[in-house]
Parts: C-alpha cells; sequence; structure tokens
C-alpha cells in the first residue's frame, strides 16, 4: 500500500477530484494549505503601504491507495492539475505501513 | 317654524369659523406651522444623525481585525450612550446658554441637567415659540455631540483600555465639545467674530479629529505597525460591513447638514434643505471619485478603505458651507476633499501616528478645508476669521484632550497590555469573540 500526498493549485480540485473518481478512487481527504515553494508570494498594498504576502494557498489531497493503482493515481492527478505555470505543485509517494477500516475492522489492500 | 329653525341653526354653523376658532377649526396659525416644520426637522435630522452611530460602528468594526470587533462594538454603543447622559446632564446648558454668560462669550453661566417644557405646551407656553420644541433642539444638538465622541473611537482602536475611553468622553462630551461649540452656535465669541460653520467642520469634526490625534500620539501605534522604518498593514475584518457603515454615515448627514437649516416653516426654508441635500451628495460622491481616481493613479488600482475615507471627507468639507455652493462648487469641494485623505493617510503612517480608520485625515484635515472653503461660496465670510477660529478651536481641543488623556495615562493607564493586544482586545479584555465559530482556539 502506499499514500500519495499531493498539492495542487485551489480552483483544480474539482477537475482533480472528478478525474480520480474517474478512474475508480472512492476516497480523498483534502486539507486547506498555505505554503511556498518556486510560486514564492506577492506583495500587495493597503492604504499606501505596501507587503509582502509570504505564502500562497493551496489543497492538500491525501489518498491511501493499493500499490497497483499508484502510477495510475499520480498520472491522474499530475494531468489534471497541470497548468504549466509555476506553482502547479508537487505528489508525493510514500510507504504505507498499514490501514484498518474502523467500521468492520477490515485491514490491508480491504481497508481501502 | 322648525324649518326656519333648522335654517337658523345651518346658518349659525356656517358662520361659525368665522368667531375666531378658525385655529381649531381650519389648522395651526402661520407661527404654530413655522414651529411645527421647524421642530419636524430637528427631529428627521436627530434621528438620522443618530443612525450615523451605527454607520460609525459598521465602518470601525469593518477596518478592525476580528480579534478586536467586539471591543469596538462595545465602545461603539458604549459611547453614544454616555454621550446621551452627559449631553444631558451638563452638556446641553454649557452649549446653549441663552445668553445667560458667567464669562462673557466663553463660558456658559447656566449649570445642569437640560430640562423640556411641560407636556402638551402650547406656542404660548413654549420656551421659545419663534424657533422649535426644547426636546427636539435637545435631541438634535444631543446627536451632534455624539457623532463627535464617535471619531475619536475609530482612530485609536485595537490598543486602547475600554475604561479610560469611555471616561473621555464622558469629558469630551459633557464639557469638551459643549463648551467649544457655545463659542460659536450658543451665540459666543467666535459667533460674535462672524465666524461661520454652518453644520460642523470645525465644532463637530475637526474636535473629533483634535481629540482623536491628540489620543493617537500619546497612546502610542500599535505592536508591529512601524517596524525597522517600515509601514506594516493590518488589513481590516469585513470590507462590506465598512462600506455599509460609510453608506449610513451619507444617510444621516443629510439629516446632519440639511437639519442644520434650524428652520423648515417657509418656502425659502425648505428649499434651502432641498439645495443642502444635493450639495451634500454631490460632495460625498466627488470625495469618493477623487479618491478612486488617484489612488488608481498612485497605487496602480483603487483602495476600497481610502474610496470610503474619500466619500466620508467630501461630505466632512461640504459641512461648513453646505446651503450656498452651486452644485458644481459643493462637487469640487468634496473632491478636494476625496484628494486630502488619499495624500495624508501614508502621511499619518510616516509620522508613525497609528490611525486604524482614517478618522484623523477625513474630519480633521478635511475639517479644516471645509471651514477654510466656506469663504469661496459665501461672501459673509472672511478668511482669517475662519482660520483664527480654526486655531482657537483647535487649540482649546488639543490642550484639554491633552491634559485628559495624560491624566488617564498617570492615573489608570490608557493602553492594554503587550499580551492582550497581540491576543486581541475581544478576548483579553471581554472574554468575548465577535467570531467564536472561526476561532483559533
Amino acid at each position: 500500500m502506499k499514500f500519495i500526498v499531493a498539492t495542487i493549485k485551489p480552483f483544480l480540485l474539482e477537475d482533480v477530484r472528478e478525474a480520480l473518481v474517474g478512474i475508480g478512487i472512492r476516497g480523498i481527504m483534502v486539507t486547506e494549505i498555505k505554503g511556498f515553494g518556486a510560486q514564492s508570494g506577492h506583495t500587495e498594498i493597503y492604504r499606501g503601504a505596501e507587503y509582502t504576502v509570504n505564502y500562497v494557498p493551496k489543497m492538500k489531497l491525501e489518498i491511501a491507495a493499493p500499490d497497483d493503482m499508484v502510477d495510475q493515481i499520480v498520472s491522474t492527478i499530475t494531468t489534471s492539475a497541470r497548468t504549466g505555470k509555476i506553482g502547479d505543485g508537487k505528489v508525493f509517494v510514500l510507504d504505507l505501513q498499514q490501514a484498518v477500516r474502523v467500521r468492520t475492522g477490515e485491514t490491508g489492500d480491504d481497508a481501502l | 317654524m322648525t324649518n326656519l329653525k333648522s335654517f337658523a341653526l345651518a346658518g349659525a354653523l356656517v358662520a361659525l369659523p368665522s368667531l375666531g376658532l378658525a385655529q381649531d377649526a381650519a389648522g395651526p396659525s402661520s407661527a404654530e406651522f413655522v414651529w411645527i416644520m421647524n421642530t419636524l426637522l430637528f427631529l428627521i435630522g436627530g434621528f438620522l444623525v443618530f443612525f450615523m452611530a451605527a454607520g460609525f460602528a459598521m465602518l470601525e468594526g469593518g477596518l478592525v481585525r476580528s480579534k478586536n470587533v467586539t471591543m469596538q462594538m462595545t465602545k461603539n454603543i458604549a459611547l453614544f450612550s454616555l454621550a446621551t447622559l452627559a449631553y444631558w446632564a451638563f452638556g446641553y446648558n454649557l452649549m446653549y446658554p441663552l445668553g445667560t454668560w458667567s464669562v462673557e462669550g466663553v463660558l456658559s453661566g447656566v449649570f445642569g441637567p437640560g430640562v423640556l417644557e411641560a407636556v402638551g405646551v402650547d406656542l404660548a407656553g413654549a420656551d421659545d415659540g419663534e424657533y422649535a420644541s426644547t426636546g427636539s433642539d435637545f435631541f438634535f444638538q444631543l446627536m451632534f455631540c455624539a457623532a463627535t465622541a464617535s471619531i475619536v473611537s475609530g482612530a485609536l482602536a485595537e490598543r486602547i483600555k475600554l475604561w479610560p475611553f469611555l471616561i473621555f468622553v464622558v469629558i469630551l462630551t459633557g464639557i469638551i465639545y459643549p463648551l467649544q461649540a457655545s463659542w460659536k452656535w450658543g451665540g459666543g465669541f467666535l459667533d460674535e467674530a462672524g465666524f461661520l460653520d454652518f453644520a460642523g467642520s470645525t465644532v463637530v469634526h475637526s474636535v473629533g479629529g483634535w481629540a482623536a490625534l491628540t489620543g493617537a500620539i500619546i497612546l502610542g501605534p500599535r505592536l508591529g505597525k512601524y517596524k525597522d522604518g517600515r509601514v506594516n498593514p493590518m488589513p481590516g475584518s469585513n470590507l462590506a460591513l465598512a462600506t455599509l457603515g460609510v453608506f449610513i454615515l451619507w444617510l444621516g448627514w443629510f439629516g446632519f447638514n440639511g437639519g442644520s437649516q434650524l428652520a423648515m416653516g417657509t418656502v425659502g426654508d425648505i428649499a434651502d434643505v432641498s439645495r443642502i441635500f444635493v450639495n451634500t451628495n454631490a460632495a460625498a460622491a466627488a470625495g469618493a471619485i477623487a479618491a478612486l481616481l488617484l489612488t488608481q493613479l498612485l497605487y496602480k488600482k483603487p483602495d476600497l478603505t481610502m474610496v470610503l475615507n474619500g466619500a466620508l471627507a467630501g461630505l466632512v468639507s461640504i459641512t461648513a458651507e453646505p446651503l450656498t455652493p452651486s452644485i458644481g462648487m459643493a462637487t469640487l469641494i468634496g473632491a478636494v476633499g476625496g484628494i486630502i485623505v488619499v495624500i495624508t493617510i501614508p502621511l499619518l503612517d510616516k509620522l508613525k501616528i497609528d490611525d486604524v480608520v482614517g478618522a484623523i485625515p477625513v474630519h480633521l484635515f478635511a475639517g479644516i478645508w471645509g471651514t477654510i472653503a466656506v469663504v469661496l461660496t459665501n461672501t459673509d465670510a472672511n478668511l482669517f476669521t475662519q482660520l483664527y477660529s480654526i486655531v482657537v478651536v483647535g487649540a482649546f481641543t488639543v490642550v484639554a484632550s491633552a491634559v485628559v488623556w495624560f491624566i488617564l495615562k498617570m492615573t489608570m493607564g490608557i493602553r492594554v497590555s503587550k499580551e492582550a493586544e497581540i491576543t486581541g482586545l475581544d478576548v483579553a479584555e471581554l472574554g468575548m469573540e465577535a467570531y467564536p465559530e472561526f476561532a483559533k482556539g
């Protein structure tokens, strides 16, 4: 099992969700985050005073997936979340040691 | 015989109106009519100016950060209520000695609470049968006094302690405001000198502005506002509320300026009130547009908060003389007000004077401009007298305010602790958040 963490631009959330549901994913966790990377912040001006906003809002997606689906999920996310401009985000794949379904107690791939 | 009797009765009834009962049967006398209309103007103008308290509250609430909104609301409703009390208890008679001076033209000789006329008074029994009811006069003037106090609360937001602020308000509304107002509207020495201030660019707005400026300097800026030569903005929490506040203030200003005609019982007077409404509106719009254009020019983007301030500055600018200008002149006068605030807001920041809502540029600087602008359209005004009065009122208000602020600072302290300021006044001082569902804790 693998745990996939992805950061994407917030306005593409629905596109990414639809694409993932389309390949058979039935669960995603979404968190609103802020951060910076190559796309560093920007300047605003309030009542004549300039200030730098260092963080940019992003969406973080977390998906637990069986090994045979990982490549497909990664490519689906990268395709649907790409705009070609700085700040498109990143996808990380982590090893997932265990998964348990709370309702039934199933473990492993049966829990995903 | 019966027919003759009924004819006689009918004849008598027809003749009745000419028997001197004309007033009751046909309506008020012309003197009564004038008195009634004047009183009506004060009542309507009065509750319009009252609603400016809501305007101030929404404007300030929208421009402070979420963690300080409850405190700002508390200050606004408390200051208004205290102004009501202080003006009744002491201020009204201090402002309108009606000729009974203890120091001629300077200090009223009437001390004590205001008293209304008897219930169901008639014109003969009225305090002033040629003016309006005392109740309406008191009500109307009270609202102006409260407005002055509202000006101060915005500038000093986000770091002042509640109770010292409210004590200052009591003294401002019970003594400082009424005393200087007596010099002009109470028939005192400024009035004698020929000073003209129709609805209070100096008497109300600059007084609020001077008190705010003095307070802001003595209180000091918010923590982190000015660091290493940089100005750190602290954006407001709700610009929709701020905008609503400005529209409400704009509406109230029709009562503020219109009511200051002080008469509505003749064709000329009510026509004048209509002129005042039109000019007031024109100046506000001009101030907003001037700010819109200037901020676009200077910052490549319009700044909504400055556009809001611009509209208010336009209103303050026209307040000293909303009657005599043509619509075009009123527009020009308002536009200059808008320009003044866009330029002076960053200027105050350069001087490290932290005015959270722009009250000082709007009410003090535009108030001074408005007072000077009277000479442009009113030939009874002269520049020297206008300037002299600005200086007199300014000096008095600054000194009186400074004394009060210093005493408060020495005795109870006027600034909250660093921890309270950073946590937010709502939680630290009041234990009540404005937006608890969005709380971080």
